[in-house]
């Protein structure tokens, strides 16, 4: 008996030793995950990104600050795994449009909505003056860092407001008026004051930290050094917010939060190999559509060493483009028309699902389940090329779509 | 006094008070008389407080016992090691005292972590009127489902606590209050209820870090002892019946407001309820003898209108456990020593329901498997090696988040 007991005691200690590594879940393929950092940093910025990570992660909770009105209580709640939003997180944001006079309605809450409040405070309600409205899906936020890097001059190389080339595609930049914050960086180029517009879906911020600041307060209702003034709901006359002083945040909080979407990797690439893939990319390109979703760009120099003169593939030109009336919901922002919008970067399209909970939700306000869906909502200057997509073969098509799913 | 001060300062009282009873019995081991309980078997789930091992010190009428749980802890979620640690989880101490041969007074004191958590998890009277009519008041432990009252680390065959006993319902979960509780024996039958009326949840459950409805984030009301946060006592009841040689089964209830919606007299909000409803059983299979012990929890909170679907109207979890003995027999010297080899299966939806967008189903799931293996050289004392694999899927049901965790511990009553 003892030497029986003695042998089963040997076998579990035998299996404790050698299970430890094998028995853990294997990392997933480095391809098939949104998370992780770009190439090449050091360990103090990896370090700096985790604190990031974490700070992006926060859920802000009423004792933390939330709201008191609010959209979302944390970036990781709309920004899920660092992909593509859900329908479910999305935002609206309202205004009165007169002509070409647009009034963001802010005495009545605007230029966002926020549906959601803290318990015992209301929410807001879209007001009967708006007649415009903009519902928006939450984009991935992979490879930002890549993007903030690359010079103004490589986005206006591409601008062709006039259609000087008459390919019937007249990119233009946005030029936005620049946060109180702002610094102008050597990648900057000023135009009267304005600086040009990279991110959001109209191009209407110009750096990472304007796009921080602002969702910080207007998605999740924190305020932080660089916006000191809390949200409340006007429309109720509840002018008062909520019990905990501002800011809210830090700037660390903010400038770690920058920092993580800066050292983001970009969205990886799978099946670069496959004949499909490769016939489907040859294809996007001959009908047209990387007139607008421009594969490369070069990074100028950057504060951070691997973000410097790196080649990326982005596929956008960052400018803004007449979409047509099936995309124009009417709301302007800066010098962007409702029917103007930048050309959204494709890459990590292919991993959309594993951010939408296994569906994809396509375009500025999720509207598209399918590529071909996305495809048919292009209008104004991309409908000739969504003309021309129609007109290829089934497996032409299939090779595009496949192409798609690889970035 | 600082929190610090306190916590070092009850710590040493309670050391000492162990030690210098210990160092009695050194003197004289006839001193001290163990009253044993054979923690091993199924008592019925309301006698759990009571069915513990305790030293009774001469005429001392203080009765003391304890158990203590340590064990190692390697882990990885999708590749990414934690590390290797020891955990030490938990040192806890009971006193227990006949005050009258019907008035009994029992208290439990909890470490946590060491010292990071300090808790009166129990601390009661009890006076017996009739065996069918008991009052009890204190510090009490809310009676929904089993496994809140029937705690000890020793009885159980795994390292970690039933997920739905902690993510699901916050186990440990008392508080002050006053209850009636009995039982009635009927040939092979064993009837019993409890219903108390105690302070309760508060806004945090759906206001907290976790990001969901998160019952458990109320436990970190310092002043839940002292002031119910709602102003409106919160009720729990529970009907057992057990018969012999088959098992027992118990039906719980626990709900009230747990927002604060009046305040200076003035109603500032609408009352917003939490109900919890759980079922329970657990049974030694005849021949056999496999025990199993299961239970499940429904949990429905009244949402404010304007919420955030993050935070779940509904959830539930359970989990069960399959525990077969395979060696009972004297091993390693040790007379009554067993070998069982354990399974347990658990599961917790934090929000059922679907989005309001686009209809499709919320997930915010778990699920979990725990193969084991324990020893015990006495029914107070258990040595246990657990390895874990979960599954857990977000809020859109993303491909799931797969955690491993192998733990070999030890949990001991004193």
């Amino acid at each position: 008996m003892k030497k029986r007991s003695l042998s089963l005691s040997v076998l579990v200690l035998f299996v404790l030793i050698i299970s430890c590594t094998k028995l853990l879940p294997p990392v997933p393929k480095n391809d098939e995950v949104l998370a992780g950092t770009i190439p090449g940093l050091s360990p103090q910025h990896e370090k700096e990104h985790l604190k990031g990570d974490e700070a992006f992660g926060r859920i802000f909770s009423k004792e933390d600050g939330l709201g008191p009105i609010f959209v979302q209580a944390s970036c990781s709640n709309c920004h899920i795994e660092n992909g593509k939003g859900h329908p479910s997180t999305e935002l609206t944001r309202f205004a009165n449009v007169n002509g070409t006079v647009i009034d963001y309605l802010l005495s009545k809450g605007g230029p966002q909505l926020q549906q959601h409040s803290i318990s015992g405070y209301s929410a807001e309600v879209l007001p009967a003056e708006a007649n415009v409205f903009s519902k928006r899906v939450a984009p991935a936020v992979m490879g930002l860092g890549y993007i903030a890097a690359a010079d103004d001059q490589s986005i206006l190389n591409n601008a062709d407001p006039n259609d000087a080339n008459g390919d019937g595609i007249s990119g233009r930049v946005n030029y936005v008026n620049p946060t109180n914050f702002f610094t102008s960086l050597p990648i900057h180029i000023a135009n009267n004051g304005q600086y040009i517009g990279r991110f959001g879906k109209k191009a209407e911020k110009v750096t990472i930290q304007d796009q921080v600041v602002f969702a910080l307060k207007q998605d999740i209702g924190i305020t932080s050094d660089f916006d000191m003034q809390d949200l409340y709901n006007i429309q109720f006359g509840n002018n008062t917010g909520d019990n905990v002083p501002d800011p809210e945040v830090s700037s660390g909080f903010v400038n770690n939060l920058v920092f993580y979407l800066r050292t983001l990797k970009a969205p990886p690439r799978r099946n670069t190999f496959d004949a499909d893939v490769i016939a489907g990319e040859n294809l996007f390109t001959q009908i047209g559509c990387a007139s607008c979703h421009l594969p490369t760009f070069t990074t100028a120099t950057s504060d951070i060493f691997a973000l410097s003169n790196k080649v990326f593939h982005p596929y956008s030109d960052f400018l803004l483009h007449d979409m047509g009336p099936l995309l124009d919901d009417g709301y302007i922002e800066g010098t962007a028309a409702g029917f103007e919008w930048r050309t959204p970067p494709l890459w990590g399209i292919g991993l959309a699902k594993n951010s939408q909970g296994g569906k994809l939700f396509l375009l500025h306000d999720g509207r598209a389940t399918s590529f071909e869906e996305a495809i048919s909502f292009h209008g104004g200057e991309a409908a000739s090329r969504r003309t021309a997509f129609g007109a290829l073969s089934q497996p032409e098509k299939d090779q595009v779509i496949k192409f798609l799913g690889s970035l | 006094m600082n929190t610090f001060t306190l916590k070092y300062k009850l710590f040493t009282f309670f050391i000492l008070l162990f030690f210098a009873v210990t160092t009695n019995a050194q003197k004289d081991s006839s001193f001290i008389k163990r009253i044993s309980a054979d923690t091993s078997k199924l008592k019925m789930n309301l006698d759990a407080v009571y069915n513990r091992p305790f030293l009774q010190m001469g005429k001392l009428p203080i009765a003391l016992g304890g158990y203590m749980e340590i064990n190692t802890n390697y882990s990885g979620t999708n590749g990414v090691a934690d590390g290797f640690s020891f955990q030490f989880k938990r040192l806890t101490m009971f006193m227990a005292s006949t005050i009258t041969k019907k008035i009994k007074f029992l208290s439990e004191l909890e470490f946590e972590d060491g010292t990071k958590e300090i808790n009166i998890e129990f601390a009661a009277v009890d006076f017996e009127f009739h065996p069918l009519l008991n009052l009890r008041g204190g510090i009490v432990m809310n009676p929904i489902g089993a496994f809140n009252q029937n705690h000890d680390g020793p009885k159980w065959e795994f390292v970690e606590r039933p997920l739905s006993a902690t993510q699901l319902l916050p186990a440990t979960w008392s508080n002050a209050g006053f209850g009636l509780h009995g039982k009635l024996y009927r040939s092979n039958w064993v009837f019993a209820y409890e219903a108390y009326l105690t302070n309760g949840f508060d806004e945090t459950i759906i206001s907290n870090t976790k990001g969901k409805t998160f019952l458990p984030a109320t436990k970190q009301n310092r002043d839940r002892f002292e002031d119910n946060f709602s102003g409106e006592p919160m009720l729990t009841g529970k009907f057992a019946c057990k018969r012999r040689r088959f098992g027992e089964i118990g039906f719980s209830y626990m709900g009230g407001v747990y927002n604060k919606y009046q305040m200076a007299g003035v109603i500032i909000d609408t009352k917003r309820k939490v109900n919890v409803f759980a079922i329970d059983i657990n049974s030694t299979l005849p021949k056999l003898n496999t025990m199993l012990i299961g239970e499940f929890a429904w949990v429905m909170v009244d949402m404010p209108a304007a919420y955030i679907q993050n935070y779940g109207k509904q959830q539930h979890g359970g989990y069960l456990d399959i525990i077969q003995p395979i060696l009972k027999r004297k091993i390693f010297g040790w007379e009554k020593a067993s070998l069982n080899l354990a399974f347990r299966t658990e599961y917790v939806d934090w929000n059922v329901g679907s989005f309001d967008v686009t209809g499709d189903k919320i997930y915010e799931h778990v699920f979990g498997i725990v193969p084991g293996i324990s020893f015990r050289p006495s029914a107070q004392t258990v040595l246990r090696f657990n390895y874990r694999y979960q599954w857990q899927r977000d809020l859109l049901g993303n491909p799931a988040t797969r955690t491993a965790a192998i733990q070999f511990g030890i949990s001991t009553y004193f």
